[in-house]
């Protein structure tokens, strides 16, 4: 693999992904809500225990569970997909480049992309943390470097759909189902399975920590507090089970979404005939 | 230039989909210097061909461009083809940042930045761009966007051009411009392989001709005898009542006549000049009303 090449690659795709109007929405509406939560001290709805900038983080992740894999997703679902329907991809893969240099050339501009709006969000909203008198300013940037995990993550996930659909149309629809999925049903399902099935935690922590949203959620929420009691049995099993080596596991489970999900959609790129 | 070398060297190339046969057992080699057509109707293979060459697909066989096997080493095969699409597709730059992208990916002066600025230049120039060179490229006529496709299928100076079908979308001036570039590249020395279906783009370009039929290289000819055969052949264009447009084209397809449906609702016949009338009398025999029909010269 030539890195120049790839360079060259992920210089296009980051501008081609900066114009991407939804993601700057997005991050700007994440901002925005950020800024709000942290100026009204929305301390009811924080998680119980939790206090000062605590509660202004805890529902800053419920902020970020909604945007981030939005983000990811859709800017991931655009990368491949938007090209072959155009008859871009066809012209660059006919250019001596191989598709190892084409496929990780548009994960680093997308990722850097997807990185610069979340910064912008990040910025924008520790400005309103900052400016409400309140902070921590290393748990602060635990979240967000967890945040940057998750979006890598879903932007694997957006870069599998891509792969498997042709139109750029197609892929932002699936992405929108599969946002749903991972964000609503994932809950519901993990809700329904206790309730009928009546699991183990051990159990029920390898379901949880089958969504990598939830994975976010208990690394975000035990960066903050440095335990996992608020989140009920499964949160005390995970601590008493893992101890300190939670956050390395929570942090390497997140990493292996994002390396197995562009693992994936790089073997099916890779097929001959792909185009 | 020499002549005991070959440029492009294709050996038993078969190439299925699923379980139709797109093209088997294709050989033949191109020496420097040569200007070959693909010639055959569509779905004959001729992209396909190209797009193998490019190793843009799988299949069966071998294909060396410079000799480099575009199965063990695409890139470097790639690295000696300039290619130019029937259509070419660019991102929305400019003339001058899109040769300026892919002369990045070609490593056109990747030591010093002025000689790719040069090079940019001169083909901008060569290529008639001179006055676009600003302009974004979604701006340009299509006539202007395959001229920007030879540019960027020159930037390396690959030895080997790659054409599909280069002016089926252009004017009858922008083609005939366009065929006088790539004419003044054949008298360079560049080889030169591309798919057609118009006897003047063979008849200005090519050496040989190499007649893909039925999934099959069925002979090679030249351009001169490619005429002479095209023009005792017509093709009859049959406004048929869409209710019995299926059955016409059957009816004629039974008795050997190579015949297709069009986009536009009608019935295609490829014949010879004299069988005109068989046609129609083979059509009234079996029951087929004809509204109208057109006859066209396939000789161009």
């Amino acid at each position: 693999m030539e890195f120049d090449l790839l360079w060259t690659i992920a210089q296009r795709e980051l501008r081609e992904a900066l114009k991407n109007k939804w993601l700057w929405f997005y991050a700007l509406a994440f901002a925005g809500l950020a800024l709000a939560l942290s100026q009204a001290g929305l301390a009811s709805a924080g998680y119980a225990g939790l206090g000062g900038f605590g509660r202004t983080a805890a529902s800053l992740v419920n902020a970020l569970l909604l945007f981030v894999p939005l983000m990811g997703l859709s800017v991931g679902a655009g990368a491949l997909a938007g090209d072959r329907e155009r008859g871009t991809l066809l012209y660059l893969l006919a250019q001596p480049v191989s598709r190892a240099e084409i496929f990780f050339g548009k994960v680093v501009g997308a990722g850097l992309a997807l990185v610069a709006a979340l910064a912008l969000g990040f910025g924008l909203a520790g400005l309103g943390i900052a400016s409400a008198g309140d902070g921590n300013a290393i748990a602060y940037l635990s979240l967000a470097a967890y945040t940057f995990l998750l979006a890598l993550a879903s932007l694997g996930i957006g870069f599998i759909i891509s792969t498997l659909t042709r139109k750029g149309a197609t892929a932002a629809g699936a992405a929108l189902i599969v946002w749903l999925a991972l964000v609503f049903f994932g809950d519901l399902g993990l809700v329904g399975a206790t309730l009928s099935f009546h699991p183990t935690p051990s159990t029920l922590f390898v379901l949880l920590v089958a969504n990598p949203l939830q994975v976010f959620k208990l690394a975000a929420i035990y960066s903050l507090r440095a335990t996992l009691d608020t989140l009920g049995a499964v949160g005390q099993y995970a601590y008493y089970e893992f101890g300190n080596a939670l956050p390395f596991l929570l942090t390497g489970l997140l990493a292996a979404w994002a390396i197995v999900g562009f693992g994936i959609a790089f073997a099916i790129f890779n097929r001959r005939g792909d185009q | 230039m020499s002549r005991d070398k070959i440029s492009v060297r294709v050996n038993n190339f078969t190439k299925q989909y699923g379980k139709v046969v797109a093209l088997e057992g294709v050989s033949f080699s191109v020496q420097p210097g040569q200007a070959l057509a693909l010639w055959g109707p569509n779905g004959a293979g001729k992209t396909t061909l190209l797009k193998a060459m490019l190793g843009l697909i799988d299949f069966k066989g071998k294909i060396e461009i410079e000799g480099c096997d575009v199965q063990r080493a695409g890139k470097q095969a790639r690295r000696q083809i300039g290619y130019v699409p029937q259509e070419a597709i660019f991102y929305d730059l400019s003339v001058r940042a899109t040769l300026e992208f892919y002369a990045r990916l070609k490593k056109v002066g990747a030591e010093l930045a002025s000689v790719q600025h040069a090079r940019v230049t001169s083909l901008i120039q060569r290529v008639g761009l001179a006055d676009h060179a600003h302009k974004p490229v979604p701006a340009l006529s299509g006539g202007l966007k395959q001229r920007l496709a030879l540019a960027v299928a020159l930037l390396a100076d690959p030895p080997v051009l790659l054409l599909d079908e280069p002016t089926a979308n252009l004017d009858a001036k922008a083609r005939s411009d366009y065929l006088s570039l790539l004419a003044a590249l054949h008298h360079e020395g560049k080889t030169i392989l591309f798919a057609s279906h118009r006897i003047e783009e063979v008849e200005t370009l090519a050496d040989q001709v190499l007649m893909l039929e039925h999934g099959k290289l069925t002979e090679t000819i030249s351009p001169e005898e490619l005429r002479a055969r095209l023009s005792s052949n017509i093709e009859m264009v049959l406004w048929v009542n869409e209710a019995q447009r299926a059955h016409a084209k059957n009816c004629l397809t039974e008795k050997g006549l190579d015949a297709h449906l069009n986009g536009r609702g009608t019935v295609v016949v490829r014949i010879q000049s004299q069988q005109k009338m068989r046609a129609l009398n083979l059509l009234n025999e079996a029951g087929v009303s004809v509204q109208n029909f057109e006859i066209e010269s396939l000789a161009g």
